[in-house]
């Protein structure tokens, strides 16, 4: 049985449909990335799949007993709330001893337990808020652009810790990102999503389809160049032609108008 | 033991003291979750429930629960239709006021002791009313400790308190039934004005030198205690009404309290 299975949801935010209906599914172990542009519903999808915002329509099944370790795309804690790094640790119940010092451990993060949440820096607040996740013993981790804010090799350094948390754990990945470079490498499975799901499959098979190129353009040709790197050059070589072309044609339609 | 009681000093100190017990961990949250608006206008509406209470002749308590629930019905419904939280609130909180205030003027047979409602008259508690507010400071007490770690949790964010199996919705309402209780109980002491203030004033002193969720209640308890006790001493001494004085006193304590850690900060 999946972890987590959508069937015909969609939602709606000030009467306004976000998202589509759309059907999803997703099973133990496996990671599914969210790709799409800024306003395209990734954040509305994660919430809807956790059961974080009403539905307008569909079906939301998850496994009996599920646990989801979520890590929030940013925490913001009022200046009015003392909370150290342990205390967030504990929420909403008391970690278990032996997992914990697992946790603190693979995380690098026993170091800050004393650190107010709001002395953290961005580095390792995201490593605090993975460990919360993973305290939650999931079987599915939910990510919504865990790295924002994070250079390029900070987030590298964290997608490699989620990978090595999945393989240690056996959880489930569902995560949202702008990386799309690092994502494609790690993912099983894409979705690309553009207030609805355009497309979705391996890696290889969304990289090469209309919609996904339509959405990403450049961006997604330098995905490709570098996760098919060494396999079909001239292929893409082909596709960089035709995207300069048309973006000629695009201003000239500007002029014109 | 219960001679003690026949002392209208030592009532009203245990009466203020039940209060700044349950306005503590309540108003954390209120600062925590930026409420105080929210805890004014809920205040604010009592008068109407005393006058609902009277004109019902149902306990005044009765009434206050039910427009103090009227009020957070009212909120959540404004809010659905899509005005910002502080315009509604400032047009609940002012209109419920007034309207209180001109129903009251209204009721020529029953005389209502406008003043003891709007800033309090805890000298005069009884004994039943003593046990009402501890019963419901009790109350408040309970309800708070049972679901403090999934209110923090809903507090700091609606996905992750959903994610580990939160209902944020249900976190908000237990909130807000605390608040209801919290403004019965505090109305006699402190009066509808000033309730938000013993709210809001020893958690903001307390803050400073908390540095966990459990001291910072525990602080505010501590120092609103001190104000009413304090409030008390003064306002016979003074000869001035006791409420306002507890509230003036809570803020001198908040004024000297930042004072003190300004001057730690720069001796350090």
């Amino acid at each position: 049985m999946a972890l987590i299975e959508a069937k015909n949801l969609s939602v709606k935010m000030d009467n306004k449909l976000v998202l589509q209906p759309f059907d999803f599914s997703i099973d133990a172990g496996e990671i599914v990335t969210i790709v799409g542009p800024n306003g395209a519903g990734k954040t509305s999808f994660l919430r809807a799949l956790i059961g974080a915002v009403p539905l307008a329509s569909g079906q939301l099944v998850t496994r009996p007993g599920l646990r989801i370790g979520y890590v929030p795309q940013k925490l913001h804690i009022d200046a009015g709330l003392p909370l150290t790094a342990e205390r967030f640790l504990n929420l909403p119940q008391k970690a278990e001893e032996k997992l914990l010092q697992e946790t603190l451990e693979f995380t690098g993060i026993s170091g800050l337990l004393r650190v107010q949440m709001r002395d953290l820096s961005g580095g390792e607040l995201q490593r605090v808020l993975l460990a919360r996740a993973l305290l939650q013993n999931p079987h599915i981790l939910v990510l919504d652009e865990a790295t924002r804010g994070l250079d390029h090799l900070a987030a590298a350094a964290f997608y490699q810790q989620i990978e090595r948390a999945r393989s240690k754990r056996g959880c489930a990945v569902l995560m949202v990102s702008h990386e799309l470079h690092v994502v494609m490498a790690a993912s099983d499975r894409v979705v690309c999503l553009n207030g609805h799901i355009c497309c979705q499959g391996s890696p290889e098979q969304v990289a090469i389809t209309q919609e996904y190129k339509a959405l990403f353009g450049d961006d997604a040709y330098g995905v490709m160049a570098l996760y098919r790197h060494d396999h079909d050059h001239h292929h893409d070589h082909d596709h960089q032609h035709e995207h300069d072309h048309q973006h000629e044609h695009d201003h000239s339609d500007q002029a014109a108008s | 033991m219960l001679e003690l009681l026949d002392n209208f000093m030592i009532r009203a100190a245990l009466a203020g003291i039940g209060m700044a017990l349950a306005c503590a961990p309540l108003g954390c949250f209120v600062v925590w979750r930026r409420m105080a608006y929210f805890g004014d206008a809920t205040a604010h509406a009592a008068i109407l429930g005393v006058c609902l209470g009277l004109a019902l002749s149902l306990p005044v308590t009765f009434g206050i629960l039910i427009s103090s629930v009227a009020m957070a019905l009212f909120v959540a419904a404004f809010q659905a239709r899509g005005y910002a939280s502080d315009t509604i609130l400032g047009v609940l909180a002012h209109s419920a006021l007034a309207f209180g205030l001109v129903v009251a003027a209204l009721f020529q047979d029953i005389r209502i002791d406008l003043m003891a409602y709007l800033i309090g008259d805890i000298l005069t508690v009884g004994r039943t009313e003593l046990v009402l507010i501890w019963c419901g400071a009790g109350l408040v007490i309970a309800l708070l400790s049972w679901r403090w770690s999934p209110l923090i949790t809903a507090t700091l964010n609606h996905e992750l308190a959903v994610a580990c199996g939160v209902n944020p919705g249900r976190e908000k309402l237990i909130l807000s039934l605390a608040l209801a209780i919290v403004v019965a109980v505090a109305i006699k002491i402190v009066g509808l004005l000033l309730i938000a203030a013993m709210l809001i004033i020893p958690p903001a002193s307390a803050r400073i030198w908390a540095n966990s969720p459990e001291k910072m209640a525990i602080f505010a308890a501590m120092l609103g205690s001190v104000a009413v006790l304090g409030g008390l001493q003064l306002s016979l001494y003074f000869d001035t009404p006791t409420g306002p004085t507890i509230i003036c006193l809570a803020s001198t304590l908040f004024v000297l309290a930042n004072l003190v850690a300004g001057w730690r900060v720069s001796a350090s």
